[in-house]
C-alpha cells in the first residue's frame, strides 16, 4: 500500500513547473489577458512540445495513457501559475472519446483536433438554452463553452444527457467572464453533425469538476505562497506581520484547510483510474471540497496581503478570480454535493 | 499510488480475522465495565499472548515483541473496528507512559511498570497541566524540594483523568526554580496512595467529572521515580506529547462518527419527510462528508509517510486542528437535525442516540480546547508548517 505520487509523477509536476514558470510568468499571463495573441500562441506551443494533449489519449492511439491522476497534477501546477491552456476540456475529451475508441483520438494526441466544452446544459439549462438532435443533427445553444475558441471540434450534450462531439462551425459569441486568463464563449449550433453519440454519464462531469477541483488546488497554493512569503517580508509597527499572531493564524487556517484537498484529489483521482465506484462520489466531494477551501483561502491571501492585496500591482486578483471562477465551473459547491448525495442514493 | 495490500498482510489479515472469531466468546461486553475488571485484563493478556495487543513491547517487559509494523497495526485496528469486539485497553499508562519508559527509562523502571501497565493491572494518571500552566505548560509550579532520598511535593494539577482510579502516576514538577523555566522540571512517577494527596472531580459543561483537581500537600516521594535525569523532564514530557497528539483527531473514528449521522439522518422523519430528504440538512451533510474524505485521505498520507520513515509535515500537523473540528461539526449537524428533540439529553422516551450528540457537541469542544489549544495548533502549523516567524520574546521589565 503507498499513498504517494511516483517519482515519474513528481518528475511530472516539476518539469511542467519549469516549463510554465518561463512561458507563463506573472508578465506573460498579464499580456494574454489583454489579449496578446503571440504571448498565448508561445504558451500553446510550449505546452504542446511538453505533450499536455498527447497526456490521456490511450497509446494504442498515439497518446501517452496516462490517468485521471497524471491530469489532475497537471491541471494543479496550470492553477498554480494560473495559465491560460486547453488542457482541460483536451483531457476531458480525451478521457471520453478513449473509452469510446473514437476516430479522432490521434489528432487529439497530435493537436490537429482541439476540443471545446460545450456541457453547462448538462447540469444547468437556462431558458432558451439546450440542444435538440433531430435525424442526428444538433440545433440549439449552449452557454459558457469551455476552450471553444480555436476549437476544431465541441463537445457537448443534447436535452436527454446524450453525448456528441461535433465539427466547431457554430457562431461563437464571447461571454465575457471575471477570469480574463481563460475564455467563454455561447455556441450556437444549427443542425450540425454528430460524429460521436454517447449515453449520459457521471463520469463525464465528475472528470471535469476533479480537473476544476485539481486546479482550485494549485492556484489556492499559490495564494497561501505569496502570502506567507509577503508577511515574511512586510513590516509593521516594526516587526515584520508574519510574526503577529492574527497573521500567522489565518495562514494557518488557509494551509490547514487546503491540505487535506490534496489527499482528497488523489484519491477520487485515483479512485477513477482504477475504476472505482465511488470515483465520482469522491470527486464531486473534491469539487465542493476545493471551492470553499478556495473560496476561504482566495479572500485570506488577499486581506494578508492588506490594501496591496487589492490592487492590480501584485496581480493576486488574478488568482482571487481563477479560484472564483472554479468555483462555479461545471456546477456550483451545492450542486457537486446533490450530485454526490444522488450518486450514493441519498437523494431521492 | 496503490491502495491494496501485498499478499503478506491479507494473510496476516486472515490471521487476525481467524484469532478474533476462535476467541470472541470470551471478549468483554458493555456490561463489563470499570478498570481491573477481571474479564478485561483476562482478555487483554489474550490479545497480547496473540500480538493483537503490546504488539511491540519486547517480550521481557510482557509484550508480543514484534516488530513496528505500521500497516499490521492498522490492519488489527480495522478488524477490531468491523467485528466490534472489544479492542486492547488504552489509556495514558499504555499510550503515554510505557513509550516513555521504553525510551528513557532505567532497566529497574521498565521491569517494575512496564508488564503491569499493558495487562490493566496498573493504572496511571497524568500530572501535567496546572491552574497557573496551561498553553505555557513550562510555567509549572508544584515545586519537589530535595531531602535526601526523597523528595517533598508541594502544590497542584488540573486535567487529570482517571485519578480516582489510578495507582501511579507520572508528574512534572519544578526541581530547580532558579533555572531557566525548561530547565528545572523534573518528570517524577510515584503511588497515588502517597499520603497528602488529595483528588477532587471537576465536574465540566457535561455534567459529568471526566477529569479531576490533584492537590499535593508535603507529598514525600522516592528519587527512584524519577525517569531519565533530574531537570530534564522538560525532553522527557515533549517524547511523551509526541504520543498523546496522534491520539486526537483520529480519522477513521470521525468516519465512524459520520455514519452514525447518515443511519439518524435516514431513520428519523419530522412532518413525514426523512430527515435526509430534507435539502438543507442533506447539503450539509455532504459538506461534511468532502470534509471526511479529505481528512481520511489525508490519514493515508500520513501512514505512506511514516511507512518510509519520512516526516508526514503540513498533513500531519494539522489533523488534531481538523479532526476535533470537524467531530465537534458533526455533531451539530445532528443537533440540528433532530430540531426540537436535538436539545433533549440523560434520559427519557424521545431521547435520540441516548443523547450522545448533545453529550459529544460539549465533550468535543473539550477535545478542540485539550491536548494543546487549537489556537496553539495554528502556531505550531504556521511556525513549523509554513516557516513563519516566532512571536518576539517580551523584553524583561
Amino acid at each position: 500500500m503507498e499513498f504517494a505520487l511516483s517519482e515519474d509523477q513528481r518528475m511530472l509536476q516539476d518539469s511542467l513547473k519549469g516549463v510554465l514558470s518561463e512561458a507563463a510568468s506573472l508578465d506573460k499571463v498579464r499580456k494574454i489577458a489583454a489579449g496578446d495573441a503571440a504571448a498565448l500562441a508561445a504558451l500553446d506551443t510550449a505546452l504542446e512540445e511538453f505533450g499536455l494533449a498527447a497526456l490521456m489519449v490511450p497509446e494504442t492511439f498515439g497518446g501517452l495513457g496516462l490517468g485521471a491522476l497524471d491530469a489532475c497534477l497537471v491541471q494543479e501546477q496550470l492553477g498554480y501559475f494560473i495559465a491560460p491552456s486547453r488542457f482541460l476540456a483536451t483531457a476531458v475529451s480525451a478521457d471520453l472519446l478513449g473509452r469510446h475508441g473514437n476516430a479522432h483520438l490521434p489528432g487529439l494526441a497530435s493537436s490537429e483536433v482541439k476540443v471545446g466544452l460545450a456541457l453547462t446544459e448538462l447540469f444547468s439549462r437556462r431558458d432558451g438554452a439546450g440542444l435538440k438532435v433531430s435525424g442526428g443533427k444538433l440545433t440549439g445553444k449552449s452557454l459558457l463553452a469551455l476552450s471553444a475558441e480555436g476549437a476544431t471540434h465541441l463537445l457537448t450534450s443534447d436535452e436527454a444527457g446524450g453525448l456528441h462531439l461535433v465539427e466547431a462551425l457554430g457562431a461563437l459569441a464571447v461571454m465575457k467572464t471575471i477570469d480574463r486568463t481563460r475564455t467563454f464563449h455561447e455556441v450556437t449550433f444549427k443542425d450540425a453533425p454528430s460524429a460521436l453519440k454517447a449515453p449520459a454519464e457521471d463520469r463525464l462531469i465528475a472528470l471535469a469538476r476533479l480537473l476544476v477541483a485539481a486546479d482550485t488546488l494549485g492556484a489556492a497554493q499559490a495564494m497561501i505562497d505569496k502570502a506567507v512569503a509577503y508577511a515574511a517580508e512586510r513590516q509593521q509597527f516594526g516587526r515584520v506581520i508574519g510574526s503577529f499572531q492574527a497573521v500567522k493564524h489565518m495562514c494557518a487556517e488557509m494551509a490547514a484547510k487546503l491540505e487535506p484537498g490534496r489527499a482528497l484529489i488523489w484519491h477520487a483521482a485515483h479512485a477513477l483510474d482504477t475504476s472505482d465506484a465511488e470515483g465520482p462520489v469522491m470527486a464531486n466531494l473534491a469539487k465542493s471540497y476545493l471551492a470553499e477551501a478556495g473560496t476561504f483561502i482566495a479572500r485570506t491571501a488577499t486581506e494578508v496581503h492588506g490594501g496591496m492585496g487589492f490592487t492590480d500591482l501584485v496581480g493576486l486578483h488574478y488568482w482571487y478570480k481563477r479560484i472564483g471562477v472554479n468555483r462555479q465551473l461545471f456546477g456550483s459547491p451545492e450542486q457537486a454535493r446533490e450530485s454526490a448525495a444522488q450518486l450514493q442514493g441519498f437523494a431521492a | 499510488m496503490k491502495l491494496d495490500l501485498d499478499p503478506e498482510y491479507e494473510a496476516f489479515r486472515a490471521d487476525v480475522v481467524e484469532i478474533l472469531s476462535t476467541n470472541a466468546h470470551l471478549a468483554p461486553g458493555p456490561e463489563d465495565k470499570g478498570y481491573k475488571n477481571p474479564k478485561r485484563i483476562a482478555w487483554q493478556k489474550l490479545l497480547i499472548r496473540n500480538g493483537l495487543a503490546a504488539r511491540t513491547i519486547p517480550k521481557e517487559y510482557g509484550g508480543y515483541g514484534a516488530e513496528p509494523d505500521i500497516l499490521k497495526a492498522r490492519i488489527i485496528a480495522a478488524e477490531f473496528a468491523r467485528t466490534r469486539i472489544q479492542g486492547p485497553m488504552s489509556g495514558q499508562g499504555i499510550a503515554m507512559l510505557v513509550p516513555t519508559l521504553l525510551e528513557l527509562g532505567t532497566e529497574e523502571q521498565k521491569q517494575a511498570y512496564i508488564r503491569p501497565t499493558i495487562e490493566g493491572e496498573m493504572i496511571w494518571c497524568q500530572g501535567y497541566s496546572e491552574p497557573g500552566a496551561g498553553s505555557d505548560l513550562a510555567a509549572l509550579r508544584t515545586a519537589a524540594v530535595e531531602d535526601g532520598d526523597h523528595y517533598v511535593i508541594n502544590g497542584s494539577k488540573i486535567w487529570t483523568s482517571t485519578a480516582k482510579q489510578a495507582d501511579m502516576i507520572f508528574c512534572l514538577v519544578r526541581t530547580d526554580p532558579t533555572a531557566k523555566k525548561h530547565e528545572g522540571i523534573t518528570y517524577i512517577t510515584f503511588p497515588m496512595t502517597t499520603p497528602g494527596i488529595e483528588i477532587r472531580p471537576l465536574v465540566d459543561m457535561t455534567g459529568t467529572a471526566n477529569f479531576n483537581e490533584v492537590f499535593f500537600t508535603d507529598v514525600r516521594v522516592p528519587k527512584s521515580g524519577v525517569i531519565y535525569a533530574p531537570n530534564k523532564g522538560w525532553q522527557v514530557a515533549n517524547a511523551t506529547l509526541t504520543h498523546e497528539r496522534g491520539m486526537l483527531g483520529d480519522p477513521n473514528a470521525t468516519k465512524a462518527r459520520f455514519l452514525e449521522l447518515v443511519t439518524l439522518m435516514k431513520s428519523e422523519s419530522v412532518n413525514g419527510q426523512r430527515l435526509i430528504d430534507n435539502p438543507m440538512l442533506r447539503d450539509r451533510l455532504i459538506k461534511l462528508q468532502s470534509e471526511v474524505y479529505a481528512m481520511q485521505a489525508n490519514g493515508l498520507r500520513i501512514m505512506t509517510s511514516r511507512l518510509k520513515s519520512e516526516s508526514p509535515g503540513l498533513a500531519g500537523l494539522i489533523v488534531k486542528l481538523n479532526g476535533c473540528d470537524l467531530n465537534h461539526e458533526i455533531a451539530r449537524l445532528a443537533i440540528d437535525a433532530l430540531g426540537e428533540l436535538g436539545i433533549l439529553y440523560e434520559e427519557g422516551e424521545h431521547l435520540r442516540s441516548e443523547g450522545s450528540w448533545q453529550w459529544r457537541y460539549m465533550y468535543d469542544l473539550g477535545l478542540i480546547i485539550g491536548g494543546g489549544t487549537a489556537q496553539i495548533q495554528k502556531n505550531i502549523i504556521a511556525e513549523r508548517g509554513l516557516g513563519m516567524p516566532r512571536e518576539p520574546k517580551l523584553a524583561k521589565a
